[in-house]
């Protein structure tokens, strides 16, 4: 009986002629509505970036609050009939102001997201494949490391900076970027191993590698893709990071984040023009990753989400 | 005994660097940070005595950290809304069909890519509080389109002010929690979806009792990734503000006091914000260990 209903159902005019025709241009309109919010949500998006680009442009003298979403009254390839400042100012005065911090930042990303994704892998490795004792507390102390604010550990860690008498440079930065990236490194190399089969290191055994042979010659192999995402994330968050910067280093030997700031907060009257070249100069190498390699940027994040 | 030293050797070789590190630079130095807390050290000059948890009284009955706490709590729950709605609500829209998806994607879950520092620097701009002629940014555009009324003096208003810094916020990773979502979508075999139909479900039965149950998880992990790092805001405070007492949570506040040598407040302040993170994470770390020995 059930069945009957369901066939005079799908039978009723009302399915078959009338619905199509109703149906098409309801779902046109849905379709259309939908497309002019996403389009709506993606100008939104754009804004800040808008300001950002287009007060960079400007003359000093036209960067007035009042007409901060207008285009430039003079673009910087248009110079000033006084030869005053133009838009390109701003840029060379914030690539001089940025250009010795962001090689700086560069000497700590890199050596910070190298030895600390090295690290990981080793602890992946073990942490996938050796079911010693107590392996999941260890693993979860481990992992904790991740989510703890690092205010937790900030007031001994400056003390033990002076007391050590440790200097307030990028080099007291990469060692702290390494033991921090840690966890994070080791969580991503953990659930990428895990994916490793098993008959690959009972084969290994079999032909009688030990642990740190197999390691060597058939883990570390397959472990690029893992080594894209934890450097990829651990370049991203040493490029960006600000807590540590400010806490353990000074404008004059510290990371591009702190130039930065002083840039758009300075004791001098805020240029803001220069601020805003310099906050996209200093993005360009987070956005570059972003760009070349937004799909393992991807993964990177959701790694980050430990297991979704 | 050699065979022992053969199978536990090399393992605990590989390991044992992080093992004595993080013991060191996490759990030791949550110690000291504790122990520091407890102490009488309000100045350059070493602690004399150990006062226990004068120090955590004392900030827990003080109004500037009343406050803080309560700017905090503000900035978390607009910032986690904000989040998990568009989010949400851009994974959804993508998940059922659009030409150009890929575009859409790489331009809302973008900023994710810049940092605080530098976002901070436009928006300290945009939310500038001055009204009327001398309006900018969000004020000016408000102002233009005709919705003046709009116009607000952002985080310079109590209270609410904090509602203005999660603004940024939310424009930053939105996109995060949008494509955690559109993973927990795509998670959804299709045949599932199909099977419902099949039954005849509506629309929103289908959401209401097939797809909503499956993406539990995801909103799980994204209800804790967020209110994590909401819980850690500082960045974004420092960069548009800096440290000034509208927008003070006890991270800047723990800044200040660390800056003016008080270095038992800041210790104090920085252990109530770990009791604080604690309570989202510990339940989440074993509630992890336990459906990964399940999966075992």
């Amino acid at each position: 009986m059930s069945v009957q209903t369901g066939l005079e159902r799908a039978a009723s005019p009302r399915d078959i002629a009338v619905a199509p025709t109703a149906g098409k241009a309801k779902r046109r309109l849905g379709r259309t509505a939908k497309y002019v919010i996403l389009i709506g949500f993606v100008i939104v998006v754009l804004m800040p970036v808008y300001v950002l680009i287009v007060t960079s442009l400007k003359p000093p003298s036209d960067v007035n609050p009042a007409t901060s979403w207008g285009l430039p009254v003079r673009w910087p390839w248009e110079p000033a009939v006084d030869g005053g400042p133009t838009g390109f100012d701003n840029w060379t005065t914030a690539w001089s102001t940025l250009a010795a911090p962001i090689g700086r930042t560069f000497l700590l990303a890199i050596p910070a997201s190298l030895i600390s994704a090295l690290l990981g892998s080793m602890n992946g490795f073990v942490l996938s494949r050796w079911r010693f004792p107590h392996a999941d507390i260890v693993f979860t102390l481990i992992l904790f490391g991740m989510f703890i604010p690092y205010q937790a550990i900030m007031t001994p860690l400056v003390q033990m900076k002076t007391s050590l008498g440790m200097p307030s440079d990028i080099s007291t930065l990469i060692i702290v970027h390494i033991i921090f990236g840690l966890p994070i490194c080791t969580l991503i190399f953990r659930n990428y191993y895990v994916s490793i089969p098993n008959e690959l290191m009972e084969a290994a055994r079999v032909d009688g590698a030990g642990m740190l042979t197999a390691y060597w010659r058939i883990v570390l192999p397959l472990s690029l893709p893992g080594f894209v995402v934890t450097i990829i994330w651990q370049f991203t968050s040493a490029w960006n990071d600000y807590l540590f910067a400010l806490f353990l280093t000074n404008v004059q030997g510290g990371p591009v984040s702190l130039a930065l700031v002083n840039l758009s907060q300075g004791a001098q009257l805020a240029n803001y023009g220069a601020a805003m070249a310099g906050a996209l100069i200093a993005s360009v190498p987070t956005l570059l990753v972003y760009i070349l390699l937004g799909k393992y940027f991807i993964g990177g994040l959701m790694s980050g989400s430990v297991k979704s | 005994m050699h065979k022992g030293i053969r199978n536990w050797g090399p393992p605990l070789l590989l390991i044992s660097p992080t093992i004595i590190i993080l013991g060191i630079f996490v759990y030791g130095l949550i110690g000291a940070n504790v122990s520091v807390a407890m102490s009488n050290r309000h100045s350059l000059q070493p602690a004399t005595e150990f006062v226990w948890f004068d120090n955590f009284i004392e900030l827990l009955t003080e109004d500037r950290f009343l406050h803080s706490l309560l700017n905090l709590l503000v900035f978390t729950v607009i910032f986690m809304v904000g989040t998990m709605f568009f989010g949400f609500l851009w994974a959804w829209m993508l998940d059922k069909g659009v030409t150009a998806e890929g575009g859409f994607r790489s331009i809302y879950l973008f900023p994710m890519a810049v940092s605080f520092v530098a976002s901070g620097v436009v928006w300290r701009w945009l939310l500038n509080s001055a009204e009327g002629d001398r309006a900018s940014g969000l004020n000016r555009m408000l102002e233009t389109i005709g919705l003046g009324f709009l116009q607000n003096s952002w985080w310079n208003t109590p209270i609410w002010g904090m509602a203005a810094i999660a603004m940024p916020a939310i424009w930053q990773l939105s996109g995060y929690v949008m494509a955690l979502f559109l993973s927990g979508f795509r998670g959804i075999p299709e045949e599932l979806r199909e099977a419902a139909r099949m039954d005849g479900a509506t629309e929103w039965q289908l959401y209401r009792h097939v797809i909503f149950p499956q993406l539990n998880p995801v909103m799980l992990s994204a209800l804790v990734i967020v209110a994590h790092m909401s819980l850690k805001v500082f960045d974004l405070i420092m960069s548009i503000t800096g440290a000034i007492y509208q927008t003070e949570v006890p991270h800047t506040y723990m800044w200040i006091a660390l800056t003016s040598n008080d270095y038992a407040k800041s210790a104090a302040i920085a252990t109530v914000l770990l009791a604080l993170v604690c309570v989202f994470i510990i339940p989440y770390l074993v509630h992890l260990a336990r459906s990964e020995k399940r999966t075992r």
